[in-house]
Parts: structure tokens; sequence; C-alpha cells
């Protein structure tokens, strides 16, 4: 990765944090520049501390890095946490009225904004904010226009006049700036790329709506509720009925209900919601009713910590309801992924009649990044498999919901056609849907409807891709990860390249199925094997044991809440090299 | 020359005949509503494809198997939220819930609750047995203070709750009472539910011959007593309504308890349904809203 600059904006919740958050976002997409933001927060509406992370860049950003270049404190607590992060060239731009700074390091460029004599505070209560974005966008040589383009359409909309004000607020800063502090020594470029910027969340909803989601219904539930808001405030416009539900047992029921009347349906849901779920999508499976629910993995057990991200979820998802039954789960790689991965997945659940399971996590799903709009493919190809929506010769009563065939699909007739009316059932059946589970029992007949379901397996490998091996064959150590730390072990294999460490990557994107035999042949040869996850236990170091024996020589897990930073696992990989374990566990040194 | 335009033969009792006979006990209350439900499909002539027929877990909740429409035989207590679902995505189709008071209002009690308060248009039937029977006889929802059953064995401490008062305090839009043993009522009684334009409550008394010894058709019959032999009584007054459905005892009330039709049912409420049912609806969505969410990022 080529230069990225990386700001840090931190106060307690309700200060004010996103905002500065959005209008920054929207200025370094506009100058054509990737970005990836993080928010580091707690479950609390007001008070607090809130951290945001914003990194960008002229090539793809795919993680928070490592250190920050610019930290803008709104209060005393923010800038006792992360004052010492800031390197030489790093820039503290703070209200000189209200903060102090402490220790520092050497080449670190302190600039106070005298605040009050700056701004009216008692008319304009994020005055601190607006300044501070000023400043940082003189210092980093952008210039005003940008600045003051987003501030209006932020706020102009509700009033001119608020908008106004905050623009001379935000000019005022701009100028004391660039009198007194001294801009960065690498500014910004621009290029004529432009991109979308959006939350996992947004990419999931979206993805759904691409993939032809006609119902989607939720409980809010953290890190997953962004998905329900960006679906019931454009459902209308996208055609897609969204719904509020008692509870996650009622959500998933009342998706596999519209799924049956014939629509793609969708949910989602943290781990505690995922839970509740998990009955039902035994019903999915057995009554063959194609749903997909989406879990945002948050740290557990139980309520855990709602605000902080893990790939702590994967077993439950393995173990998800009781009984053998075919599933496909899938964990997206980055939040452009979050978006592409939706069809794909509602191709191979409606195919084969399976509930399909995203397992995102809160770094995916509640980070931004920017992706390029040509990703954002609202005309996807869809498949819905087999379905009888309209008489094709087969309602003469010969119809068979559940026949027994090759492949294990069966063709599936929807309610209204008629001719083909039959009962779908949780209970064990007949190929006519006819219970075999009470007064027929028939081990013969039972015998043969799990082959027939469990026969899908095979076609749902083969609709799969199998796992490949990113970067040199040879390489001196392979990093193994799933889903969202594809970025992060990325940039980490590249600092390792300047440290002499050759790393290549084997990120796992489908996790069921798996295709065990393709990992074990894109890892053989491979000098040293580490496992990198978001977890304590390991997750998937036993699962992938499980599947296919292998044991890696290594592990890296981080459990406390945090993502991966890229010198994490860096430095985990070099101690393991130097033989001095074979499981780190990286510490968080930011306090969030 | 004169065309022939084919009507549809009449449809019959023998139309909506399962394709297996019911495993019930001889003698159990639930045959009684089956027949009644076949009766108000043949009376209301509702094609056997435009029904879905959907239930939970439990003797009663066996029901879809043994009627012609398409049906879902689900999970304990869930039939409701499936329900919902199905009708929302395609409100063309009639669709009809049956299943037991253990089912309903035991592990299914918060969907119930929540399906009056936003009158999904369905059609719930309970049959109200008032005993676990498919667990082979533990006390229900509904069972009297002091009945013995076999997780009661010194007497059930726990009272019954009042189905149709919570129907009522939940918001259901129409709210009755039948009887098993009164087929001519009760069916009458479902045709009005499946008239209704919302959600129709209708609480059975469907008596279990095999585990429950008190709640007997032969302790019923010199009770109930229906609503439609009061002249007076005033079926749009909900205060009315509340007062009648506490009256149990040596006297207890069935039939139409309350029915109001000024609120709309969740579909018509639903702006998304203005433009039809979600299915059938093109796959993918219109390139220039597809674009305006892409703006909105940038």
């Amino acid at each position: 990765m080529s230069h990225t600059f990386s700001i840090g904006i931190g106060g307690a919740a309700g200060q004010g944090v996103a905002t500065p958050g959005d209008i920054l976002a929207k200025i370094f997409s506009r100058r054509g520049l990737h970005l990836n933001a993080y928010n580091a927060y707690q479950s609390i509406i007001r008070g607090g501390h809130t951290f945001l992370t914003i990194r960008t860049g002229p090539d793809p950003v795919t993680n928070m890095g490592d250190s920050l270049d610019l930290l803008i404190p709104l209060n005393q607590d923010t800038v006792d946490r992360h004052l010492r992060l800031l390197g030489p060239g790093g820039a503290c731009i703070y209200n000189a009225d209200t903060i102090k700074p402490g220790e520092h390091a050497e080449g670190v460029q302190l600039c106070p904004l005298p605040v009050s004599t700056l701004a009216d505070i008692t008319r304009n209560k994020v005055a601190q904010n607006t300044l501070a974005m000023g400043a940082a966008l003189s210092m980093t040589g952008i210039g005003f226009q940008s600045l003051e383009a987003v501030i209006r359409e932020q706020f102009g909309r509700k009033a001119p006049a608020v908008a106004d004000e905050n623009i001379a607020v935000a000019r005022a800063g701009y100028d004391y700036a660039t009198q007194h502090f001294q801009p960065f020594a690498t500014l910004l470029p621009m290029t004529d790329s432009r991109y979308a910027v959006l939350s996992g969340n947004t990419a999931l909803a979206m993805g759904g709506a691409a993939a032809g989601v006609k119902f989607y219904c939720a409980y809010p539930m953290s890190p997953s509720t962004g998905v329900l808001h960006w679906m019931a405030a454009n459902g209308r416009k996208a055609g897609i009925m969204v719904r509020q539900v008692e509870d996650e047992i009622g959500v998933i029921n009342m998706a596999i209900g519209a799924a049956q009347a014939g629509v793609r349906a969708m949910c989602a849901t943290s781990g505690g919601g995922f839970a509740l779920m998990t009955e039902a999508l035994g019903l999915s499976a057995m009554a063959e009713i194609p749903v997909v629910v989406i879990d945002c993995q948050r740290a557990g057990p139980s309520t855990g910590v709602p605000t902080k991200t893990e790939q702590g979820d994967l077993w439950q998802m393995l173990g998800a309801a009781f009984g053998d039954y075919p599933r496909v789960i899938a964990a997206p790689v980055d939040i452009a992924d979050c978006f592409t991965l939706i069809p794909e997945i509602f191709n191979v659940a409606d195919k084969f009649q399976v509930p399909g399971i995203v397992l995102c996590d809160l770094l995916l799903s509640e980070g931004r990044l920017s992706v390029d709009p040509k990703v954002l493919d609202f005309a996807p190809h869809v498949d819905r498999g087999e379905m009888i929506t309209a008489p094709n010769g087969h309602g003469d009563g010969s119809y068979k919901r559940y026949l027994i065939t090759d492949s294990g699909v069966s063709p599936r007739a929807i309610p209204g056609v008629p001719g083909y009316t039959h009962v779908v059932a949780s209970d064990e059946h007949d190929e006519d849907g006819v219970l075999i589970s009470d007064m027929y029992t028939n081990a013969g007949k039972r015998r043969a409807m799990m082959e027939k379901r469990m026969r899908k397996v095979r076609g749902i490998e083969h609709a799969v891709p199998p796992p490949r091996l990113q970067g040199p064959r040879d390489a001196d150590v392979t990093l193994i990860g799933w889903g969202s730390t594809q970025g992060v072990i990325e940039e980490a294999r590249a600092q390792l390249a300047e440290q002499g460490i050759t790393a290549n990557q084997l990120q796992i994107r489908w996790l069921v199925p798996l295709h065990g035999e393709a990992i074990l042949d894109e890892l053989r040869g491979a000098k040293r094997t580490i496992i990198v996850e978001n977890n304590y236990t390991g997750q998937f170091a036993r699962y992938l044991r499980s599947e296919t024996s292998f044991v890696a020589d290594g592990h890296i897990r981080k459990y406390d809440g945090e993502p991966f930073m890229p010198h994490h696992i860096v430095e985990a990989v070099r101690e393991q090299l130097a033989g001095e374990t074979t499981l780190s566990v990286p510490a968080h040194e930011i306090m969030v | 020359m004169a065309t022939t335009v084919e009507t549809p033969k009449p449809l019959t009792v023998a139309d909506f005949k399962g394709r297996v006979d019911p495993d019930w006990c001889p003698g159990c209350g639930d045959y009684g509503v089956l027949a009644a439900v076949q009766k108000a499909l043949v009376d209301l002539q509702i094609p056997n494809h435009q029904v879905v027929t959907i239930s939970g877990i439990g003797c009663s909740s066996n029901f879809p198997g043994f009627i012609e429409t398409y049906g879902m035989h689900t999970l304990h207590g869930r039939a409701l939220p499936i329900a919902s679902g199905v009708k929302m995505a395609n409100p063309e189709l009639t669709v009809l819930v049956t299943g037991g008071d253990g089912d309903g209002l035991g592990i299914g009690g918060n969907h119930l609750t929540h399906t009056m308060r936003r009158n999904v248009d369905l059609t719930y039937i309970i049959m109200d047995n008032q005993i676990y029977g498919l667990t082979t006889g533990q006390t229900s929802p509904t069972s009297r203070l002091g009945m013995k059953t076999k997780s009661s064995p010194h007497g059930n401490v726990e009272g019954p709750i009042n189905p149709i008062t919570m129907a009522l305090a939940a918001g259901a839009t129409f709210v009755a009472r039948g009887f098993s043993g009164d087929q001519k009522h009760l069916t009458d009684l479902i045709k009005q539910g499946l008239q209704h334009k919302g959600f129709s409550f209708l609480d059975v008394f469907s008596p279990c011959v095999t585990y429950n010894h008190d709640n007997t058709f032969q302790w019923f019959r010199p009770r109930v007593k229906r609503l439609e032999d009061d002249a007076s009584y005033d079926a749009t007054d909900w205060v009315a309504a509340m007062e009648k459905s506490t009256i149990w005892g040596d006297e207890i009330p069935i039939g139409k308890f309350y029915e109001r039709t000024d609120l709309p049912s969740l579909d018509q409420a639903e702006p998304v349904l203005k433009d039809g049912p979600m299915v059938g609806r093109p796959e993918h969505i219109d390139p220039a809203v597809a674009r305006t969410f892409i703006e909105e990022l940038m």
C-alpha cells in the first residue's frame, strides 16, 4: 500500500464525532481517494468514549492501519488516551480552552485552537468540531471549497442559515490553521476516480435489494440494525416489504412464510438473535424453503460486548438446529463483498432450497469503505431454482413436492397455483408431503428422504468455488484467515515483505461447503501455517481440523473486542518464526 | 355462433377432503372443527389452491394434512409469524391458521399478541381442549385451577388465561368463541371469520376425550349459550364484549363477541403493497432507483 493518511476523532457519545467523520469521508471520496473508517464506541447514548478512525489514500485502504497522522480530540479523555500514539510528523488539533495535551512524542505538532475567540460557542455547541475540520482541511492541503460544498449539502436542506453559520465557523478554523500551523509534509493527492462510501450493513441491505429480496424482517440488534434502517428507509422505493417483528423467532418464521409464498426473504441479527432463530433454520431445511439469514457477529457470549467485534459465532452456525441437514455458510471478506455475496448466496440457497447463512461481523457491518460503484451491480445473475409459479402439466394431482431426485432438489410449487396443492412439513414426510412421523413411520422412507436432502451437499460443493492461495507459493509463512480479516492480513503480508519475510494467504469465504480437499492441496508445501482469527478458541482452526485433519503450526488470536491492526499480525508472525510461541494473542494498545 | 363458457363445478366437501384420514382419537372435538372448516370453505366457494392452511405442532396442528388446500405444518407455536409472512407476501391468498391452546397461548403466546395488534388478515382457530394431548396429558394455559393432570397430580395451582379477554385487549378485530359440538353455529362463525378483513380470532371448545375428563362434551353442552340468541347483544360494543368475556360457569357464552371493520388490515395499511402482491414482481429493481441508491453514497 502506498501513502495513507489516518485521522482519529474522539469524544464522548453525543459530542458529535459522527458528523465530522461523515464530512471528511465525503471529501476524501470526492477527491478520488479510497478510505476505510472504523468507529470504536460503547453501548451508551450519551457519554463514554467514541473514537473514529478514518484512513485514506490513493490506493485501496483495506483496514484501519497501525497509526494516526492527525488526532482531533473533542475532550480531555480522548487526548489522554490517544496522544501518545502520534509519531513524528503527526499533529493534534484541539480546543485550547478545554484541553491540556500531556506527554507526546518528539516531532508531534500541537495545534491549539482558541475556540471561544474564533466562534460563538454559546450559539454553536459543536463549534470546536467544525473549527477543527476547517483546520484539518488547511493542513492537509485539500482546500476549503470541498468542505463548504459538503457542509451545504449536510445542513442546507434543513436550514440554509445553519449551513452558512457552520461554513463561517469552518472558514475561521481554516484561516487560523493556515496562519498558525505547519501543513503536513505529504499532502493528499487527487485522482479522477469516484467511490461510493458505505457501511457493511448498507452493503448487505443493498446486496439484498440487488438479489431481488422482496421481504425483509428483523428485530433491532446491534450491530445488525443498520441493515433494518436501510431497508426501512428505502424499502418502498426498492419494492421490498420491511417488517419489524416481536422477536427473532418471529423474524425467521415470518421470512420462511414469505419465502414459501414465493419471494426471496432475508433477515439479519447478531449472535443472541441468531440463537433464537436456530429451530426455524431446521424448518427451512426440512420443509426445503430457502431463506438467507445474516449474522453480524459481536463479542459474546450472552449479551457480551454489544459494540465490539469478534469472529466467535462460527460453531453456532455450524451446529445451528438439531439433526443433519444441508446448509450454506459464507463470510464476506470486506465491505464490498457484503454486497456481492448476497446475490451469490441467494442463488445457492434457492437452487438447493436450503438455508443460507451470511457470517458477517461488527468490523464490516459498522465499518465504512470506499467501493468502486461498478461493484454495486443491481442486475446480478438471479437463479431462483426449480420453481412452479404457473401450472406446467402436473396439475392433475400427481405433483410431489418432495419428489426424490438424483440432485436431491424437487421442483417447488408456490401456493396459489391450481392443481399443485400440497403440505410442506417440519415433520418427516413422504415425497408428497404426507407425514411419516406419526402413524405411518417407515424406516425405509425416512432413510430415502434423509438421503434425498443430503444429496444436495454434492451439488452445493460444485456451485461454490474453492479458496485459492494468494501470494508467492514458496513463501516463508502461510497466513490462513476467514471473512473480515482479509484486508488486515494483506497489509501485514506487505509489511512482512518489507522486513524480508515472504507471506502468502489463504482467505476462506465459503465456510460451508469448505472444500477440504482443495484446501489441503493449497496448503501442501506450505513452510509454516498460521491461522489468524478474532476469537479465543480458534474456532476456524478447530473446524478445519475436524473437516481435514489439518493442524496449523501456529495461531494468532484476538478476543478483546477490537479488530486486528497490521502490526499485531506482523509481530506475532515474527515471534512465531523466531520459535518463541505457537499461539500469539496481540494486545490492543488503544484503550477504547 | 354462441360460445360455451365452461362454468367450474361448484366445490363440495369432498373436494376439501385431505389425502389422509385424521389420526385423532375417535370422538375428538377436532373432527367437528375440521368438518366446520370444510363446510365454510364450500359455502364460500373458495378454490382449494387459493387457501393456505398453516399450523404449529400438536394434535390439532395435524389439521393441514387432513384438508385439501396448500398447507404448512410448521414449528410448535410459530404458525402465526409464518402465516403473517405468507399473507404479506401474497395477500391474494386466504390464510387459515389452526392449532391448539398450548401451541397458540403457551409457546406461541408472544406471536399471538402481536399478530392481533397488527391486524394481519388471517383466520386463526384455536382448538381449545384445555390440555396438552399429544404429549399425553399435561396442564395447558387454559386448564382450570385445580385440574389434575400428569404435570399437576396434586391439582393445578395456576389459573387459566382467558383467550377472549386477551384477544379483545390485544386489539383483535374479530373475536368469537365456538363449540365443536354445535356444528351449524361453528360453521357460521368460521365463515364470518374468513370473510372478516383483518385478524379473526376463534377460540373453539374442542374437547379431548382421552386426557381431559373435566371439560367434556357433556360438561359443555348444557353450559354454552349463543350470544346470537340475545337480540340485545351488540357485537360492535367493545366494553360489552369485555364484560361478556368474563362470564364463565354455569353459563358460558359462545358466538361472536366482537367485530370492528373500520380498521385497515396490515396488508391494506402497508404502502409497498399498493403495487400489488410481492410475489410475481420482477427480480431486479428499477435501474433508475438503483442509481439513486449509489449516488446517495457518493
